[in-house]
């Protein structure tokens, strides 16, 4: 697994960002909505036209094309979307060890996504994700609609994934008592630029 | 054998038609009368004009005025169907695809129809030239618009869709595909539908045209099949060309989606 680093990634008027997740690590942002929080994940993701510079240990992502940066540096929007009638048919095919993981089980494949609540939504999809082995997971608000229970779940999936492959994690949330309790590090986006959090 | 000459007096009753028929509309408070009157109007000076021009560029016989009069109406073609599109591509973006599309489209195959097929001599004689051209620029056209149109609208309403499948490291080509493959069926859907249809519930045009002109059936029924085949062809090819280039410009070289280069007209 490799180290994010961010060189002077800048989007719309906000101050370029320059941060390093190393691999195994996480950083937790937080800040107020509207504060760019989700504009610096998807400018990390190449998803908006920006400046400034990502790289992936020393491979530049201007090196490699964008959906092969994309699958390494996943991102996990607030609401992820679906497009077929199933939720199998959005995944290669997972063993059941991943489903029960977050409290799936193997005929949950033929589920219809209409039945599926806010909250199963954004466990497949985190699942979904994962699917692809991505290096660094980019989570914005990945519990927002969830219930305690439901977040356990996601934090401890994350935290498996994190520790059997040493992924990179950054990880976004109003809740700052979440990142605290998840994140090594915490960071507030605020006046357009982002600080760390003295402790 | 050639068709009964059409009189002053045979066109003033045609209108007295129209004019009954907007009386009614009057009387009934319909508010339709006054747009009737005006479209009918429009219809009598444009073909009028047309007739005339017609005219002139048949005793001419001149590739040059043949080439003009295809200039105008590729143009006029390209900027109606951009007229027609709820989400344009910024800029002169939509208007050149478009105009391109249906130029590559309908161009290409009036030529080959012209030249292969009906063999003129010479092969741009404005009698075959213009009204092959006209028939294949009017379809195109609205295959285009329609194709286009619905590849722009699903992109804006379904951008969640396409971004997430682009953040799952899919690229441009595969997150548009499936809609791109919609828009397509949207365009063509029409041209299948009056080929599917043609001689058991509607007569087309050209061919009743010929028969009024005193053209033998068959005959008339044989160019209608070449010029079906034809628009068929030409359209799609027109709708693929402009596919390509619409979803082309709606990503950019590191395959994100550019809606800021779409514009949504207002109504």
């Amino acid at each position: 697994m490799s180290t994010l680093r961010l060189d002077s990634i800048r989007f719309l008027d906000w101050e370029p960002v320059s941060l390093e997740v190393e691999a195994g690590g996480k950083i937790g942002i937080t800040g107020t909505s509207g504060s760019g929080k989700s504009l610096l994940l998807r400018a990390i993701a190449d998803l908006d036209p920006h400046e400034g510079e990502a790289y992936l240990d020393d491979r530049a992502r201007q090196s490699m094309p964008a959906p092969d940066w994309r699958r390494r540096v996943a991102l996990l929007p607030s609401e992820a979307a679906w497009w077929y009638e199933t939720v199998g048919e959005h995944f290669g095919g997972l063993d059941a060890s991943c489903w029960e993981a977050l409290g799936f089980g193997p005929e949950t494949a033929k589920w219809t996504i209409s039945r599926l609540s806010a909250g199963e939504r954004q466990r497949l999809a985190l699942l979904r994700m994962l699917e692809g082995q991505p290096e660094v997971l980019l989570l914005d608000e990945p519990t927002a609609n969830l219930d305690v229970d439901s977040t356990n779940r996601v934090e401890a999936l994350v935290s498996h994934y994190q520790t059997s492959t040493g992924a990179a994690v950054l990880w976004v949330s109003h809740d700052e008592s979440q990142l605290r309790r998840t994140s090594e590090k915490v960071m507030r986006m605020e006046g357009r630029r982002l600080e760390a959090i003295q402790v | 054998m050639t068709a009964i000459s059409l009189s002053t007096t045979d066109l003033a009753l045609a209108a007295l038609l129209i004019l009954a028929m907007a009386g009614c509309s009057v009387l009934l408070q319909l508010h339709v009368g006054r747009k009737i009157i005006i479209s009918a109007t429009r219809l009598i000076i444009q073909l009028t004009l047309v007739g005339m021009v017609l005219k002139a560029v048949f005793e001419q016989n001149h590739f040059i005025w043949v080439g003009f009069i295809a200039m105008v109406m590729l143009l006029v073609a390209g900027w109606e169907m951009r007229a027609r599109q709820k989400y344009k591509l910024a800029g002169w973006w939509g208007y050149g695809i478009g105009t391109l599309s249906i130029f590559i489209s309908s161009f290409a195959v009036s030529a080959y129809g012209l030249i292969c097929i009906i063999g003129a001599d010479p092969w741009y004689e404005p009698r075959y030239a213009i009204p092959v051209l006209g028939m294949l620029l009017g379809n195109t056209m609205n295959g285009i618009a329609l194709t286009v149109d619905r590849l722009t609208s699903a992109v804006w309403q379904q951008r969640s869709i396409i971004e997430q499948r682009l953040m799952l490291g899919q690229d441009s080509k595969t997150a548009i595909r499936a809609i791109a493959r919609d828009s397509l069926r949207n365009g063509m859907i029409p041209i299948i539908n009056a080929m599917a249809a043609a001689g058991i519930v509607s007569l087309p045009g050209m061919m009743t045209g010929q028969i009024l002109a005193g053209a033998p059936p068959v005959e008339a029924v044989k160019y209608q099949i070449v010029i079906w085949l034809m628009i068929a062809s030409g359209a799609g090819f027109g709708m693929m060309a402009a596919l390509h280039f619409t979803a082309k410009r709606l990503f950019d070289e590191r395959h994100r989606l550019r809606l800021d280069r779409i514009r949504a007209t207002p109504g």
